[in-house]
């Protein structure tokens, strides 16, 4: 648990504080894909209705965002990339991390309950419970698979959004979540490989630091194999079409090109040209994700006009 | 010791607390657009009553009508 001393009492927080606590640039990936999931059902809701779900589904995880920041203000502190969160700065206390986290956890599953429906409002709960208790505060320093863990808290937006506008769970939203679960190892690992963290400072086994980085390179091909039919799968599916198969299997060949690339290299070649391999595939990755998600969107957002779909 | 009215941290705090105001101005306004729109897509707004729990002689559908539902 979070054991910060460093909290200034001189400084007054700002509004800018808190909304850096609820962590700004994840929860724009969070509106992205849950947006998508809500477009891509075979439902209409209201515009308001809408606005309001993925409001809320935003706000759940700017909650748990705060949570994680609650609980890791102590290793916050030690890595170079974290130690400017507002926590460790001092800019506020770990208690008013915590008492935001709960709030806003609380008042997004009502508020998204009222506004959708209360399957939707469940996932949100459930995503939440995932990322700031099972991933925060029980798995991410237990094991190098923390990645993988951490993945699927990410990839739940999506199905929250299907939920919204459906009531319920499909094949395509378990798809969504699938491709962005089977998504993170490889980019955020890439990552790892090239980034010299500190995560062992802290005390976090991450995999590139427990096994080494030949098993990190390993484990990113393995993960990219499994990726693929998943990716290429949703394009068969009732959400899928033309467009997205084209997309996905230019996006498959072009990132697996990539990782085989990262996978056949040794410490040596690759500390020869600073790691081009891994930061081009990191890069590919970012890609990769949001073009399949603007692909299932085009689809969606074309088949009023009859080109979205098969 | 003299009591100042205004502190210098009310005027620390002022932006934080106009941003809280805005926010929740905001929620209300947002809720009761929802409100609105909920009402909006019930049709026939009468069916709203429902919602109160009470047996409203009103609303139950005569015997025999089309469409009658069973209430209790």
């Amino acid at each position: 648990m979070a054991k910060v001393a460093n909290h200034n009492a001189e400084y007054d927080p700002v509004f800018g504080d808190y909304v850096a606590l609820l962590k700004p640039r994840v929860m724009s990936l969070v509106v992205f894909t849950a947006f998508v999931g809500l477009m891509a059902a075979p439902v209409r809701l209201h515009p308001v209705e809408a606005f309001c779900a993925i409001l809320f589904i935003a706000i759940g995880g700017g909650a748990s965002g705060s949570l994680n920041m609650w609980w890791d203000a102590d290793i916050d502190a030690i890595m170079r990339r974290t130690k400017s969160r507002p926590i460790p700065s001092g800019r506020t206390s770990p208690d008013a991390a915590l008492g935001l986290g709960v709030a806003l956890s609380g008042l997004s599953v009502l508020m998204l309950g009222l506004a959708a429906n209360w399957h939707a409002a469940a996932w949100l709960a459930f995503t939440i419970f995932f990322y700031a208790v099972i991933y925060t505060i029980w798995l991410k320093r237990a094991t190098p698979q923390n990645i993988v863990i951490g993945g699927a808290a990410g990839a739940f937006p999506p199905m929250i959004g299907w939920a919204v506008a459906t009531g319920g769970v499909s094949l395509e939203s378990i798809l969504m979540f699938a491709l962005i679960f089977m998504w993170t190892p490889p980019h955020f690992w890439a990552l790892a490989i090239f980034v010299k963290s500190d995560y062992g400072n802290a005390g976090v086994p991450m995999l590139t630091e427990t096994h080494g980085r030949r098993v990190t390179r390993n484990h990113i091909m393995g993960y990219m194999i499994a990726l693929m039919p998943v990716a290429i799968g949703i394009a068969f599916t009732s959400i899928g079409g033309p467009i997205y198969l084209a997309t996905a299997v230019v996006l498959n060949l072009w990132f697996l090109k990539a990782c085989v690339r990262v996978w056949r290299r040794n410490e040596t070649q690759a500390e020869a040209d600073n790691f081009a391999a891994e930061k081009a595939a990191f890069k590919v990755s970012l890609y990769y994700l949001f073009l399949h998600f603007s692909a299932l969107l085009a689809e969606a957002a074309l088949r009023p006009w009859g080109l979205g779909g098969w | 010791m003299s009591i100042k009215v205004e502190h210098e941290l009310h005027q620390r705090r002022k932006g934080r607390n106009m941003g809280l105001l805005g926010l929740l101005l905001a929620f209300v306004a947002l809720v009761f657009l929802l409100t609105v729109v909920k009402v909006q897509e019930l049709g026939d707004a009468s069916k709203f009553q429902g919602y109160d729990h009470v047996v409203q002689p009103a609303l139950v559908p005569l015997e025999g009508e089309a469409g009658a539902v069973a209430t209790e």
